[in-house]
């Protein structure tokens, strides 16, 4: 995936195996990791005389944002329903807070 | 008639004894107890609100709520006499056969979409995040604001952002890893699910809300207490300070306006650990909480 989002132009499965450094790894393998990625939707493909191009289907940080959204709460909805540690406050709140950190330091 | 009323007290008790334990604060010093306790008052309030309407509606057959369900499908006709069934009665019957059907299908609804969003969030972190030698077994994303957190599943795992990683000492971030450990052992998400779900049953119950805030209090202080077990409470506390004031660029409204108060309740108890309830008041509590979940499938078999 970091190949894919690394190059500009859609890749052919045997251009992505070339790139990765693992030479040992066989060209059927790379197909089948490529296929279920765009089973899941992360790779978009078109056809290319007789092989598939593959393109990531969005940017690495718009999968980032997705992720940080939902871990942060803030999709408004909760499908996920992870447990956090903490969340953050704003404002007059997070002054409150940042006052007995230092308080805390002190000790 | 007799058992359409001890329901439909046992229902209201709910609801007042829920009311109460939204502003309790002796829950803050058995987490655990407080928990079942919800549970418990959750199944009662659910199987009685259904039992009371049900009981109503299924008096002329003497039966009581369970065994009048089975007499109605085989003998709908009361034994050869006209069916009584009066509007009122009518009502009651379609009313608790919808919460029941309520109450059983958004559970599901709610675990089916959560188990969806749980494995899109596992792909993406498979693609994104990567392993750091600092923290072995916790995945790290690259992003700055702080973030810690769980994804729970049978292979749970702590995600944690790189902003986390600079955000707080050694010391800190093993106290916010063993805690996110107590989390992932206690199925914590297990016991969230339901109140979520219910919450989405009915959104416009601010005693739904209340109640669900509470839990997920409560099962921030169960896993702060195992996290305290193992490391010092104090760098517990002063992770979860730091996490509170990192600045997050965080659209307004976005957050509860409890979110501060609930972050200076745990500190607190970290700092200053009040005495753990006396063994005997535990064991009420506890016997009490298991009496209420056990009474209203009971009275569904109170003919009558």
């Amino acid at each position: 995936m970091n190949i894919l989002w690394a190059a500009e132009t859609p890749l052919t499965a045997r251009e992505v195996g070339r790139r990765i450094e693992d030479r040992e790894l066989a060209p059927t393998t790379v197909m089948t990791v490529l296929d279920r990625l765009v089973r899941k939707g992360f790779l978009n493909r078109t056809r290319d005389g007789r092989a598939w191009r593959y393109q990531p289907a969005a940017s690495r940080d718009a999968y980032v944002a997705e992720l940080m959204l939902e871990a942060l709460d803030l999709t408004g909805d909760r499908h996920a329903a992870l447990t956090h540690f903490a969340r953050s406050v704003s404002g007059a709140e997070a002054e409150v807070l940042r006052k007995a950190l230092m308080e805390l330091e002190k000790r | 008639m007799i058992a359409a009323a001890v329901l439909a007290a046992l229902a209201m008790g709910c609801v007042l004894a829920a009311k109460r334990l939204t502003a309790a604060k002796w829950t803050h010093r058995a987490p655990h107890i407080g928990i079942l306790l919800w549970q418990a008052i959750g199944v009662a309030w659910g199987l009685a609100t259904i039992g009371a309407l049900l009981a109503f509606a299924l008096e002329p057959y003497g039966k009581g709520v369970f065994y009048g369900m089975a007499a109605m499908v085989t003998a709908p006709e009361y034994g050869g006499v006209e069916s009584p069934h009066d509007v009122a009665r009518l009502t009651a019957l379609v009313l608790g056969l919808a919460l029941l059907a309520v109450l059983i299908a958004v559970p599901i609804v709610a675990a089916v979409q959560t188990l969806r969003a749980r494995r899109r969030h596992r792909d993406l972190l498979a693609l994104i995040a990567r392993e750091d030698p600092s923290v072995p077994g916790v995945r790290v994303v690259d992003f700055p604001a702080a973030a810690a957190y769980c994804v729970p599943g049978l292979k749970s795992q702590v995600v944690i952002s790189d902003g986390t990683l600079s955000l707080l000492s050694p010391g800190e971030l093993d106290a916010v890893l063993a805690h996110e450990a107590a989390h992932v052992r206690e199925r914590h998400d297990l016991v969230l699910l339901p109140f979520g779900a219910l919450r989405r049953a009915l959104p416009w119950s601010g005693l739904v809300r209340d109640a669900q805030a509470s839990v997920e209090l409560l099962v921030e202080m169960a896993a702060d207490d195992r996290a305290r077990q193992r490391c010092c409470p104090k760098r517990l506390a002063s992770a979860l300070l730091r996490f509170g004031t990192a600045a997050v660029p965080v659209p307004q409204g976005a957050l509860g306006a409890s979110a501060a108060e609930s972050v200076m309740a745990r500190v607190e108890r970290l700092l200053r650990p009040q005495s753990a309830l006396p063994p005997a008041q535990r064991f009420l509590l506890l016997a009490a909480s298991v009496a209420l979940a056990a009474s209203a499938p009971a009275l569904w078999f109170l003919p009558g």
